[in-house]
């Protein structure tokens, strides 16, 4: 008979709740899409749909929205691994919107791309007619981020309202959309950072090498360290050095910080993140930095 | 990658075996995760009190702390403004409230913790109930210098309407009383008073300073009277596992797992996740609505790269079922055990949350989502509004407005699939949404009418069915046996002696011959009784159904032996009405030993709980007991034996005809 064994550890119950998530979403919506970077929060979201729906195909494509200045490392991985899995990945580029004139390019050694990848998501979504875009965001990130919905409903200019936003109960998620509008969903809302680790180590799930230590030429600024690399201008008094490091999040190599450390395998990364002493935004996100509630400033205009 | 590649390069302080051996330690016992709520008045604490668990509990980070003690300085705090480390949103900051429900996350090598934190504003019932959907324990908190106030209240109220099944009461700010007891013993008479009126399973009180630390993770210097553990042990240890239904089997069809021929064959599974129960490969299960039957062929889940058949499915588990039978199964079919079946039908009564601006209103249209299905709504009848604070019902209100809360009886156009909510969270709860702003309007819980009914009598609840009669009369039954049946209830104050002069009778009616059957309020509980708790409304249930049971014995000629505490007068005066309806005797006999004595016996340790806080509503002591106005016998003086008593009984049973 029943009795307390029927006991579930919390990162099943956490991959449990997420894969009802992604069921729902996709039986709900009409077009969703699955956002996937290569990053590591994005690799648990690609594992979660195949625990969703295989040995069916995924009801939806894949899609990464490229800015060009990413890792070679994080490219090569994501190719490799929508290969390995049989799935349509779509790519929507940066370079493309700046080409066509739809954004403009920063200048100067702060000049980012991570601000115009919200006009070519935006723009994808809108051409695909996608109603439904998985993301890998989680709650435990930023502070802005801790109020977030599992669903999290967007205008048709992307634009988020904190004040409006749909009430969650249970496991009840309302899905029907207005015209024009479309969800971005967050099945791992409730995960943290040593939970993601934590599940790819459980997973023995392949991540690109740049989230191990390896040796890199790097500059300080702001207390960060960024890559050296023909996207990002030194500054005076900037003066490259080669250290041991990791990253911590694979986005815009312009703006995303290294860590120092000497981790080089999953088990270590998943000590070193239990043993972490600052968050991995306020370390590793350069434009975070730049005003204190840009995040939320971001989320506003779509960005997720 | 391997271990050596770490210390080859010369950095062995992360790499190779340190590490392994760390992160053995780190993920060999799997923690559980416990969900709880935070509710409070504004400025009664909340914000510091998460702050201080996060920080005592060293989660939180450099920059975080950094972070905050920069803006504390801008504000001109002297001490770490705590408050700020679960700040939030720009427009919150600007007003300086919190505007929504937050969730933070920390964890303890016991427990992984996801915290809802949800606004204390007046008009906020909705945010609450939010936060509480998914919880498993609500933190209460309460101003020492204010006490309970209305809000404490709407509070209590929610948890209890939402089926928390753990309520833990802060008293904060303690340091501003002086650590002084006898204010937290009144915050908990107070607070207790009005939860005997609710059904709250556990409720836990905890005297704290969240600004100071005192009794959050570590216990309080300076509150020596107080003998239970620390908020962070409770949250640690409190038992969660036996909150979830492991009994009723129900799994709500989410999604069908059908790949085209070449890649899996003739592969069909269904997929969902466990919403009750536990489900085995071989069960036999019908699918409903349809009433089709079928066995469990499969219970498949995705691990590796590859389908892994399971031997068992239980909550909150994620899995996909293969059925033995080609039947037809959807999204919104419910797999359920052929045994035990829940109710199909499309018109209930609920207890429901407003949580639009907009008011309920004839002119609209809702949609009803249920587990996995999408319903139109037909009628929503308010059968009346209750008030949070007072719990007041009012029959008169027609529509709802945001914050209500309402009984209604909700008509659908088509058939749900549903347990009582207080049976099962998830088969028992749904959302109302408004068709033409797709907003949600309304959060709602299936109530269990077969108790809930509240108005209408017992009686009535089950309007059609009969009582089939039996072709044996109750003369032709007393002339075959030779003696009559009755009930004789025993009453009094636990520990009174109850149990033993009833059980001491029995064993004298058996000795001469006589049928005689001892139902004993503790032993029902173990059974019939399993699932009331101790609230008013339960304990008048369990006086209820033990009165029909004992009439039953009765009527078959047997004498029942009632040891019932039965603490309202109403409840004792139902059951010998019935008995008199039915011309079947009825003795009430009250224990009536003194408090001290009773207390001084306690033979359960009871009293001594209930003096310490840990025992809530405990009869005599946080709960009346009304004492009979004309009881038949009265026992329990100090100067009798029980030997004696017994004699007494007998006699009177003698002298009533019945031996
Ligand atoms: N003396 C004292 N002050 C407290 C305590 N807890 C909170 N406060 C103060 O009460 C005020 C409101 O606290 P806050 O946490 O913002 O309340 P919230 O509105 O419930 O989140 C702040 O000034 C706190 O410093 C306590 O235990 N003792």
């Amino acid at each position: 008979m029943p009795t307390a064994t029927y006991h579930l550890p919390h990162l099943r119950t956490l991959e449990a709740e997420a894969v009802q998530v992604m069921r729902e979403v996709a039986a709900e919506f009409e077009r969703p899409v699955l956002l996937f970077s290569g990053g590591k929060d994005s690799i648990v979201l690609l594992r979660l749909a195949e625990k969703a729906f295989r040995p069916g195909p995924f009801p939806f494509p894949v899609m990464h929205v490229d800015t060009g200045h990413n890792f070679p490392e994080a490219i090569e991985y994501r190719d490799r691994r929508v290969r390995e899995i049989g799935e349509r990945l779509i790519v929507a580029s940066v370079q493309e919107s700046i080409d066509k004139g739809r954004v403009v390019e920063e200048t100067g050694p702060r000049a980012s791309r991570n601000a115009l990848q919200t006009v070519t998501l935006l723009d994808a979504i809108r051409e695909h007619g996608f109603d439904a875009a998985f993301g890998g965001a989680r709650r435990d990130e930023e502070r802005a981020r801790a109020k977030e919905r599992v669903l999290s409903f967007r205008d048709e200019f992307g634009q988020w309202d904190p004040q409006n936003q749909r009430p969650e109960l249970w496991a009840l998620y309302n899905g029907r959309l207005r015209r024009g509008e479309h969800a971005r969903v967050f099945p791992i809302s409730n995960w943290t950072e040593l939970d993601v680790w934590q599940y790819i180590a459980e997973e023995r799930l392949e991540v690109p090498s740049i989230y191990f230590a390896h040796e890199r030429e790097v500059f300080r600024r702001d207390g960060m360290l960024l890559a050296v690399s023909p996207y990002i201008e030194m500054m005076d008094g900037e003066e490259p050095f080669t250290a041991m490091v990791r990253y911590r999040t694979v986005g815009d190599m312009s703006c995303t910080g290294a860590v120092e450390s000497t981790a080089a395998t999953l088990e270590a990364v998943v000590t070193e993140i239990a043993a972490t002493e600052v968050t991995e935004r306020g370390q590793t996100r350069a434009d975070d930095k730049v005003t204190e509630a840009a995040m939320e400033d971001r989320k506003r205009q779509g960005y997720f | 990658m391997a271990d050596g590649d770490a210390n080859s390069n010369g950095h062995g302080r992360q790499g190779g075996d340190d590490a392994a051996e760390a992160f053995r330690r780190l993920t060999e016992r799997p923690a559980e995760l416990l969900r709880f709520a935070t509710a409070g008045s504004v400025d009664d604490g909340k914000s510091t009190l998460i702050g201080r668990l996060l920080y005592d509990s060293k989660q939180v980070l450099v920059d975080q702390v950094e972070h905050v003690r920069q803006a504390s300085e801008r504000m001109g705090h002297e001490e770490l403004d705590l408050s700020l480390l679960t700040d939030g949103l720009r427009a919150e900051r600007e007003q300086g409230i919190t505007i929504d429900v937050a969730y933070r996350y920390f964890a303890t090598p016991q427990r992984r913790f996801i915290i809802a934190d949800t606004p204390g504003h007046e008009q906020y019932t909705r945010n609450m109930v939010t936060g509480a959907s998914t919880a498993d324990l609500a933190i209460v908190l309460i101003d020492a210098r204010k006490g309970v106030v209305a809000q404490s209240k709407r509070h209590a109220f929610i948890s209890s309407l939402l089926g928390i099944p753990h309520v833990v009461v802060c008293v904060n700010k303690m340091d501003l009383v002086e650590y002084d007891e006898s204010v937290f013993n009144d915050i908990v008479e107070e607070f207790d008073a009005f939860a005997a009126r609710l059904e709250m399973p556990e409720v836990t009180f905890i005297p704290i300073s969240a600004l100071k630390g005192d009794n959050v993770v570590e216990r309080s210097e300076r509150m020596p009277w107080y003998q239970g553990p620390p908020l962070l042990y409770h949250l640690e240890h409190v038992h969660i596992a036996s909150d979830r239904n492991l009994i009723d089997a129900r799994f709500p069809v989410q999604w069908v797992i059908r790949p085209p021929a070449n890649v899996a064959g003739d592969y069909r599974a269904y997929a969902g996740q466990l919403a009750g129960g536990v489900l085995r490969p071989g069960d036999d299960v019908v699918v409903l609505p349809g009433g089709q039957h079928s066995t469990v062929a499969a219970i498949d889940t995705y691990e590796g790269e590859d389908l892994h058949e399971v031997d068992e499915a239980f909550p909150p588990m994620s899995v996909a079922l293969r059925l033995k039978d080609d039947i037809d199964v959807s999204r919104g079919s419910m797999i359920v055990r052929t045994q035990n079946q829940p109710t199909v039908a499309s018109g209930f009564e609920c207890l429901v949350c407003w949580m639009s601006e907009n008011p309920l209103s004839p002119q609209r249209r809702y949609l009803v989502k249920h587990t996995t299905r999408m319903v139109k709504a037909g009628a929503i009848e308010v059968r009346y509004r209750l008030d949070v604070e007072t719990l007041r019902r009012d029959a008169t209100v027609t529509t709802l407005e945001l914050n209500d809360l309402a009984r209604v009886h909700l008509q659908l156009a088509q058939p749900v699939i549903f347990d009582s909510y207080r049976r099962n969270r998830v088969t028992g709860s749904l959302i109302v949404i408004d068709e033409a702003t797709n907003e949600t309007v309304a959060a709602g819980v299936v109530l269990d009418t077969e108790v809930e009914g509240g108005e209408e009598a017992p009686s009535e609840r089950s309007p059609n069915v009969r009582w089939q009669g039996t072709r044996v009369t109750r003369e032709e039954r007393r002339a075959a046996l030779g003696h009559e049946g009755a009930t004789v209830w025993f009453t009094g104050l636990p520990g009174a002696g109850k149990s033993t002069v009833a059980a001491a009778v029995e064993e004298r009616l058996i000795q001469h011959r006589r049928p005689a059957f001892l139902l004993d309020g503790d032993n029902l509980r173990h059974g019939l009784n399993g699932d009331l708790g101790f609230d008013e409304r339960a304990r008048r249930e369990n006086v209820r159904r033990t009165g029909h049971v004992a009439k039953l014995i009765a009527d078959s000629g047997t004498i029942a032996l009632v040891s019932l505490v039965s603490p309202y007068a109403a409840d004792r005066d139902a059951v010998a009405a019935q008995h008199a309806a039915d011309e079947l005797k009825f003795i009430e006999i009250f224990v009536d030993a003194p408090l001290e004595l009773c207390e001084e016996r306690d033979p359960k340790g009871l009293y001594a709980k209930a003096r310490a806080g840990e025992l809530e509503g405990m009869t005599g002591v946080g709960a009346p007991y009304e004492r009979p106005s004309e009881p038949d016998l009265v026992l329990g003086s100090s100067s009798e034996t029980v030997e004696q008593e017994v004699e007494r009984v007998m006699d009177l049973l003698a002298a009533r005809g019945l031996l």
